[in-house]
């Protein structure tokens, strides 16, 4: 029978997202109004305060996929598919973001939407890849085909995303060399990192709401094992 | 091995037929990305390396889907399996095949390349070994994605779906260096960008090898 | 544990779904080396997907199994090179010819060709074995299927309705072969229809019904 995992605890991923809420809060308020704009870009360079902990927490959730599809590939079990598909979709979220974000802070910095930054390209690239793994599993009806194929596929994309990174920063060192908003002075560390752990519990909590949607989806798409023929030959 | 190679060519020759059309295929997309550019000769060579590339990955997604119509029609690959063969020398046999047939598909595009674009090289061996290359590139995860595809609906919109994004590397690497051949090389990194896609190549060649038993068994 | 090995099939309430429905709900089975069984029931009541299963082309999702021996799950190539299933699939290459065919089944079990034109001849397909398979009728290709699974010199033979497309020449073929198998030790494992047929040639005869056994005999 499907063990729901997080049985024993109901009540945590609420309470980590709570928590995530509040430090989001005081890390964006100290980003956007108590620390100094920086020097040479202003006031859009704040936008590093979600952008840099949204970076660092969608590669986390994508590496957390990566995990969960070799757990599921060896193991079988399913709870390891329920947290992969929840952690690909974060993941795919937060890549959304990150896109946007990217353009956001690119319009009035270059006039341009997309700079072709090699991480925020390969951010694009990957988004894409993802995408398409959840589409792969709305297509496929059979749940232990599809965990597996998507699990393979999970693998194959994570594997590509450093091959990616390499290849796209290299094809962009020989046009140009646009700079990306990563620098950030000290002073501005602790909004960073406050919002960094804002978002990786809200992100955590997400994921488990997820994944316990998707195991007792599984649950119910799977048809409940069938009656003992004694008990069959009774009720005949 | 042998025997799954053999089957795979076999198969091929038999229905050659579907490889000339799959050429049409992509001789017209080259025909097309010309209109798309205009008639001025200059910018139309520049981007004449983009061009042959995003025509053969366009075919590539006709041929690796073609590939295995043949083995689902009569589920001869179930057949195979449980003779039983192993899985993952049924898919280095059709990956080859597949590769073989995405190298000519690509070599007979260069002559259109070269008529519509004015864009030619005396490298021909160099412009053989990119060629090479990148159609094992678009191969070996091609032949993975396509048995998988093969066996659900909306078959011809999710193996592009799954296939582009991850073959972004070997694209970005065989266009430059086909770039490079065509346009000259001043700053001599034709190297570094044949070292990508064979990196490329050689890391799927072998992971796609390790899951295909997974993807293909019941 | 002598017993054991007296089993072509021993296996223990086998299920298998799809989707929401079992098709197979609790399928236990003992099946003596050597023997003829006879498989029959409505449609639908899971014969196809317990040959399917018995022959490893899918897994079972409840119960256990060993064929001749070999564990279902931890042993499946020794099974499949054991055993050999005659599907309502035909497993055949529509471009390539019937030869053809054999012949990629000959290669990829690294046996030699030189069988393939004697089985030609005992299915009856000698005149048309050069003919593509798209050229076939669906009797042929049955044929062709027969000699598949000789080709593989199997030691248990799984088939789902034999009898299926073949003209009365044909059941003489299938009724010659299943004869001829048993005589060489081979177990059989056949569901079909053609009851009245079947039982002068069966030892044993199983029934199922909405994925369980209704009767053994």
């Amino acid at each position: 029978m499907l063990e729901i995992a997080n049985n024993r605890f109901p009540r945590t991923p609420y309470y980590l997202m709570g928590i995530g809420v509040v430090l989001l809060l005081v890390g964006s308020y100290y980003g956007l109004f108590v620390a100094p704009p920086e020097r040479y870009m202003g006031e859009v360079q704040r936008i590093m305060y979600v952008h840099v902990p949204t970076a660092w927490n969608a590669l986390l959730a994508i590496t957390f996929a990566f995990v969960c599809a070799i757990a599921f590939l060896m193991r079988s079990d399913f709870k390891w598919d329920a947290r992969m598909e929840a952690a690909i979709e974060v993941g795919v979220l937060l890549a959304f973001l990150l896109c946007v974000q990217g353009a956001i802070w690119a319009k009035p910095t270059w006039g341009v939407w997309w700079d072709w930054d090699p991480r925020l390209t390969t951010t694009a690239v990957l988004l894409f890849a993802f995408l398409g793994i959840l589409a792969l599993r709305r297509f496929v009806d059979d749940p232990v085909k599809r965990g597996i194929w998507s699990a393979v596929a999970t693998i194959i994309a994570y594997v590509d995303v450093p091959i990616v990174y390499f290849s796209v920063r290299w094809w962009n060192s020989l046009h140009q060399l646009q700079s990306s908003p990563d620098t950030v002075s000290s002073q501005f560390h602790l909004p960073l990192r406050v919002n960094a752990f804002g978002v990786l519990f809200l992100m955590t909590g997400f994921i488990m709401l997820r994944a316990r949607l998707a195991s007792l989806r599984h649950v119910s798409e799977v048809a409940p094992p069938p009656m003992l023929a004694e008990e069959a030959g009774e009720m005949a | 091995m042998i025997a799954a190679l053999r089957k795979e060519l076999l198969l091929q020759w038999r229905t050659r037929a579907q490889f000339l059309a799959v050429f049409v295929f992509g001789a017209t997309a080259l025909l097309l990305f010309s209109f798309a550019i205009g008639p001025n000769a200059a910018d139309l060579r520049k981007f004449s390396a983009g061009f042959l590339w995003l025509g053969l990955l366009l075919s590539s997604t006709l041929t690796l889907s073609e590939s295995f119509h043949a083995e689902m029609e009569n589920r001869a690959m179930e057949g195979l399996l449980l003779l039983p063969a192993d899985p993952r020398v049924l898919y280095y046999g059709k990956a080859i095949a597949n590769w073989l047939q995405l190298m000519v598909l690509g070599i007979a595009l260069v002559p259109v390349m070269v008529v519509l674009y004015d864009a030619g090289t005396t490298k021909i061996p160099m412009l053989l070994v990119v060629i090479a290359l990148g159609a094992a590139g678009l191969s070996a995860p091609g032949t993975l994605y396509a048995a998988m595809t093969a066996q659900v609906r909306s078959k011809q919109t999710l193996l592009p779906l799954l296939l582009f994004p991850l073959i972004v590397p070997a694209l970005l690497a065989s266009v430059k260096a086909t770039s490079l051949l065509i346009l000259g090389d001043p700053m001599g990194s034709l190297g570094s960008w044949l070292t990508l896609l064979g990196a490329f190549d050689a890391i799927y060649w072998a992971l796609c090898g390790l899951l295909y038993g997974r993807v293909v068994e019941e | 544990m002598s017993q054991m090995a007296d089993l072509a099939i021993d296996a223990e309430r086998l299920a298998r779904r799809y989707g929401r429905r079992w098709a197979l709900a609790d399928v236990s089975i003992r099946i003596p080396v050597g023997s003829v069984t006879m498989l029959s029931g409505r449609n639908g009541s899971g014969k196809s997907t317990l040959l399917r299963v018995l022959a490893t082309a899918i897994r079972a999702d409840q119960g256990r199994a060993t064929i001749l021996g070999f564990d279902l799950v931890r042993h499946r190539p020794d099974i499949r090179r054991a055993s050999a299933l005659l599907a309502h699939y035909n497993y055949l290459y529509e471009a390539l010819t019937a030869r053809e065919n054999l012949e990629v089944i000959a290669d990829h079990l690294g046996q030699g060709r030189g069988s393939i034109a004697a089985l030609l001849d005992r299915v009856g397909l000698a005149g048309r074995g050069d003919d593509p398979v798209s050229t076939y009728s669906a009797g042929m290709r049955k044929r062709v299927s027969f000699a598949r699974v000789l080709l593989q010199e199997p030691r248990i033979v799984l088939l789902d309705e034999p009898y299926a497309q073949l003209d009365p020449a044909g059941f003489e073929l299938v009724d010659s072969v299943v004869r001829e198998l048993r005589s060489g030790g081979v177990t059989v494992l056949m569901a079909t229809h053609h009851l009245d047929r079947t039982v002068a040639i069966a030892d044993h005869h199983l029934v199922l019904e909405a994925g369980r056994v209704e009767s053994f005999r």
